[in-house]
């Protein structure tokens, strides 16, 4: 394995965002990941979000954790810090990162073992405190990098690559950071570009705990007739339940209103997501709803895309802690250390 | 009610005596126990006060020592109490079985003992605590918290403590509710009157005005070395509740409330996690830290445990963390109200891979205090965790110790951090690569600089420009890089101490942390019998060149140690390649804190010495 630059050359009309990148600004290294792989499609996605969003890739920082898709964040926002973490700690060290500094971006790329199995207590905490953060879990259902074990996200009775039936009960973690608090909930296919992107896009604009749970076939171990994270599995059993418009706080909003199957939800910093939905019942900002919901169209073997839930006035775990509004890496001596007086002070007290 | 048994030869002592409150665990006995501590302190003796307790809590024995000692001996003394305050029934036979013989037993015999349950050699006290205080208070909780109060005057007559003294610290702790005082000096005055009237002068252990205490300050190791954190810039502590090291974290948010919220805005300059577990404090400590806030969490043995692979990615992808741990015996339940020195090996060499930590190891809370706030500065200049080794003994109990000190021209080292100005002016950044031979790389926070200094962290896998690499070669280079960066750490760790005898000797004494103050007596007792020593106080790993001069210029050097295998011996062993025969293992590893009579006893008998 090596490290693989892309070349520098672009197209003298490629185009410029408001900061005057273009897309390739927001690529990295050439992606190691077995060609075709649903984890390089979100790559992609981010890249064109963060281009659209006009974010200044070094306001980015991307943690991950251990297995393939947590290898991703190398392959995209190569001008970002980045952070290969542990195996199923990513959430600790994106919630200590944003301790540090409420300022940046954080975006947390794990996937089904990482954040199922071992790490799912970490995962539970980061939704439950509310640290603000884009979360994607890459769920394939199974160990790419071991080879094909079946992971805690693999369906009930699904068949692995070497003939093996899970016999577990699968873990959903849609419906966990619904019941863990987690304020902006979405569940996207890396195949479906046209909802993925301004699903993060929302996220990224979301101050607080998002969470999108993306399933993306593994080319290698689980993309095989019996799988239920198969691209055709999951193709023919996607139930979207609404499309996604995201449109930022600055652009000028014009949409066609069309009752009933349009809701438009103003997040906190003024930015708006226009769903289009197809289930016209369907209320995003009612998380018990949310959950009936997605028990009853999992058990009629539907996985349902789109955005679930969102808050729209999120708090956040630095708001929970009452932190003051500097990053707390900026705070320097003056602030931070009481000096030889107080310490006087507080020898007398001690005698 | 003075029950003296015959031909009893009772010890009389002043100034020179150990005293031990046995309790029941959540009676509200503590804060008598800590105001009686004080009172003798407050006479200018010094008191060093050890609390014995299980991990349970209500209902389960606890025990408070208080060595007083006006020449200034501050460890365990060892042996029994000479004077049992037995208040726990549960715990009676015990209690009475290990009272020095001519020692004292003071006890509540509102409903008298018989006979039988006392010894021959010892003096029996009784004052009747319950029926006074049921005689006089009607409300339960009042009547329970009242007679140890009660019973702190009836001992202040025994022992002759100066009244005042009390009252003035009890009006220091009621500050402002008078009433609480006026209750609480009544009930004082109450134990004190009663053994004035009914008994005469049945202890001949006493307490007179001395000067032995100084400006020192009485203060616990946890909370210096929380204090520490503050006063070392620390913004981000993560942390998961296990004993005996919980106090720090809890003590750095009291500590924080009062120093560290804006006045303007009521909002913190710090944020404090309790963590789902070890793993999370960990992880969170290493994400601030890369993101350049001074992070560290608080633990004790099991928790270094569950952060070791994390310690093993900040030691491989060079990230500051403090690790503050306060050592206890072992696993699980029980034993880890005790205290040990038993994380050595597991801390200096925590994680997979070829690994070494810097280890900084406090004798007292005022070195808690200063290593404390040194930990983040050697964290920021080496970019790798840090421990602080307290244990239980320092951790949990207040004693005298230095007042804490200042300088305020001081400022936070933060180490090789390339700004965006330098990056721009176009200084060449590689995250690994040793531009100044010191092994220490220079590192970026992100969000520096639009398009330059951005890195991706990883364990081992990768260059000096932190490009993913799997070649042999940059692996190699970057472990020898980080042994360097090593022997760096050697210089600017806290040296240790040598304390030489009078005369030349050939043999030496390594001791460390908790250890300090029975050593010191340890060696008074020697001296005594004609043994010399010089001493060696180590106070970091690892170890700086002093420590093998010291080794090499004795024949014979002991190695003091609270636990099993000698760690530190073996620590030596392996990192200076001395001679194992050289290094004689003195090892106390019972749960209770080393003593001098312990000491002093294992080199005279590894010398042959009657």
């Amino acid at each position: 394995m090596t490290f693989i630059p892309k070349p520098k050359l672009h197209h003298p009309d490629l185009q410029k965002n408001a900061l005057g990148y273009t897309r390739r600004d927001y690529e990295g290294p050439v992606s190691t990941l077995c060609a075709g792989c649903g984890h390089d499609s979100i790559s992609a996605a981010i890249v064109r979000a963060c281009f659209e969003l006009d974010i200044a890739p070094h306001r980015v920082a991307k943690l991950s954790g251990i297995g393939c898709s947590s290898k991703t964040p190398t392959y995209f926002l190569g001008a970002s810090h980045g952070f290969n973490s542990v195996h199923g700690r990513m959430p600790s060290v994106a919630t200590g990162a944003n301790l540090a500094n409420k300022e940046l971006i954080y975006l947390g790329v794990s996937g089904d073992g990482d954040s199922a199995s071992i790490g799912l207590g970490q995962f539970a905490h980061a939704m439950r405190r509310g640290v603000n953060m884009v979360y994607i879990v890459e769920n394939n259902g199974v160990y790419g990098l071991t080879k094909g074990q079946f992971s805690a996200t693999s369906d009930k009775g699904a068949k692995s690559k070497r003939g093996l039936i899970n016999a577990d009960e699968p873990i959903d973690l849609v419906g966990m950071a619904l019941q863990l608090g987690a304020t902006f909930v979405a569940r996207s296919f890396s195949g479906d570009k046209a909802q993925l992107v301004p699903l993060i896009e929302a996220a990224l604009k979301h101050q607080g705990a998002a969470f999108i749970d993306c399933v993306s076939p593994c080319v290698a171990f689980n993309n095989h007739e019996g799988s239920t994270k198969s691209f055709d599995y999951v193709r023919e059993h996607n139930a979207a339940l609404n499309t996604l418009d995201f449109i930022s706080a600055r652009s000028e909003i014009t949409v066609d209103y069309a009752p009933g199957t349009l809701e438009m939800v103003t997040q906190h910093d003024g930015s708006i997501l226009q769903l289009r939905k197809l289930h016209t019942s369907y209320d995003v900002n009612d998380r018990v709803a949310a959950m009936t919901y997605m028990q009853e169209r999992a058990a009629a073997g539907e996985i349902v895309t789109g955005l679930l839930y969102v808050d729209p006035n999120p708090r956040d775990h630095h708001a929970h802690l009452n932190t003051v509004d500097r990053p707390l890496n900026e705070l320097s001596d003056d602030v931070l250390v009481p000096g030889a007086r107080a310490l006087d002070r507080l020898n007398a007290g001690l005698r | 009610m003075l029950q003296v048994v015959e031909r009893v030869e009772s010890l009389q002592r002043v100034n020179d005596f150990v005293v031990k409150f046995a309790n029941v665990n959540g009676s509200g006995s503590a804060s008598a126990n800590a105001l009686f501590a004080k009172s003798v302190l407050r006479m200018g003796v010094t008191a060093t006060p050890r609390n014995i307790f299980p991990s349970n809590i209500q209902g389960l024995p606890t025990w408070y020592e208080v060595r007083i000692s006006e020449a200034g001996y501050m460890g365990a003394r060892g042996g029994g109490p000479d004077l049992m305050v037995a208040m726990n029934p549960q715990t009676w036979d015990g209690d009475i079985k290990g009272i020095e013989p001519g020692g004292y037993l003071f006890y509540d015999n509102t409903k008298p003992m018989p006979a039988s349950k006392f010894r021959d050699d010892i003096v029996v006290v009784g004052v009747p605590l319950t029926r006074m205080t049921n005689e006089a208070y009607s409300n339960p909780r009042q009547r329970q918290l009242f007679k140890n109060i009660v019973g702190l005057g009836a001992l202040a007559a025994l022992l002759d403590i100066d009244v005042p003294c009390i009252e003035q610290l009890l009006a220091e702790q009621f500050k402002g509710r008078d009433k609480l005082i006026e209750a609480n000096v009544q009930a004082l005055h109450m134990g004190l009157d009663w053994v004035k009237a009914n008994l005469g002068d049945p202890v001949g252990l006493k307490l007179r005005k001395a000067d032995s205490v100084g400006d020192r300050i009485f203060i616990d190791g946890n909370s210096a070395a929380a204090l520490g954190a503050v006063y070392g810039g620390a913004t981000v502590c993560a942390w998961y509740p296990i004993t005996p090291s919980s106090s720090v974290a809890e003590a750095f948010t009291a500590y924080c409330n009062r120093m560290r919220v804006d006045k303007a805005t009521g909002k913190k300059n710090y944020a404090i996690v309790q963590a789902e577990d070890e793993l999370s404090s960990i992880g969170m400590v290493i994400g601030a830290a890369w993101n350049g806030a001074r992070s560290f969490t608080a633990t004790s043995g099991p928790g270094v445990s569950l952060m070791s692979e994390f310690v093993g990615l900040a030691y491989f992808a060079e990230i500051p963390a403090v690790i503050m741990d306060v050592q206890r015996s072992g696993p699980s339940t029980g034993m880890p109200t005790r205290t040990q020195q038993t994380d050595l090996t597991i801390c200096a060499y925590a994680s997979h891979g070829d690994t070494k930590h810097v280890l900084l190891i406090p004798e007292d809370p005022h070195e808690c205090f200063d290593f404390g706030a040194l930990a983040f500065d050697l964290a920021d200049r080496l970019q790798t965790p840090i421990f602080v080794m307290l244990d239980l003994e320092i951790g949990m109990n207040e004693r005298l110790t230095a007042p804490f000190v200042w300088d305020d021209s001081r400022k936070m080292d933060r180490g090789k951090v390339m700004t965006a100005e330098q990056l721009e002016a176009g200084a060449k950044f590689g995250r690994y690569l040793d531009v100044d031979g010191d092994g220490i790389t220079y590192r970026t926070y992100p969000g520096t600089h639009p398009t330059k200094g951005a890195f991706f962290t990883r364990g081992t896998s990768k260059d000096s420009m932190a490009r993913y690499s799997e070649e042999g070669a940059d692996y190699q280079e970057n472990m020898e890089r980080l042994l360097k960066k090593h022997r760096t750490a050697a210089t600017l760790v806290p040296k240790a101490i040598e304390t030489k005898a009078k005369q030349a000797t050939q043999y030496g004494a390594i001791y460390f942390g908790s250890t300090s103050p029975a050593m010191a007596e340890a060696d008074e007792q020697l001296n005594a019998r004609g043994v010399a020593l010089d001493m060696l106080r180590l106070r970091a790993f690892p170890f700086g060149p002093e420590v093998e001069a010291f080794i090499d210029a004795h024949e014979t050097v002991f190695v003091i140690e609270q636990n099993r295998d000698g760690q530190m011996r073996s620590m030596l062993i392996n990192e200076l390649e001395i001679n194992p025969k050289k290094l004689a293992k003195v090892v106390h590893y019972d749960g209770t804190p080393i003593t001098a009579r312990f000491i002093s006893g294992a080199i005279a008998k590894h010398l042959n010495i009657q």
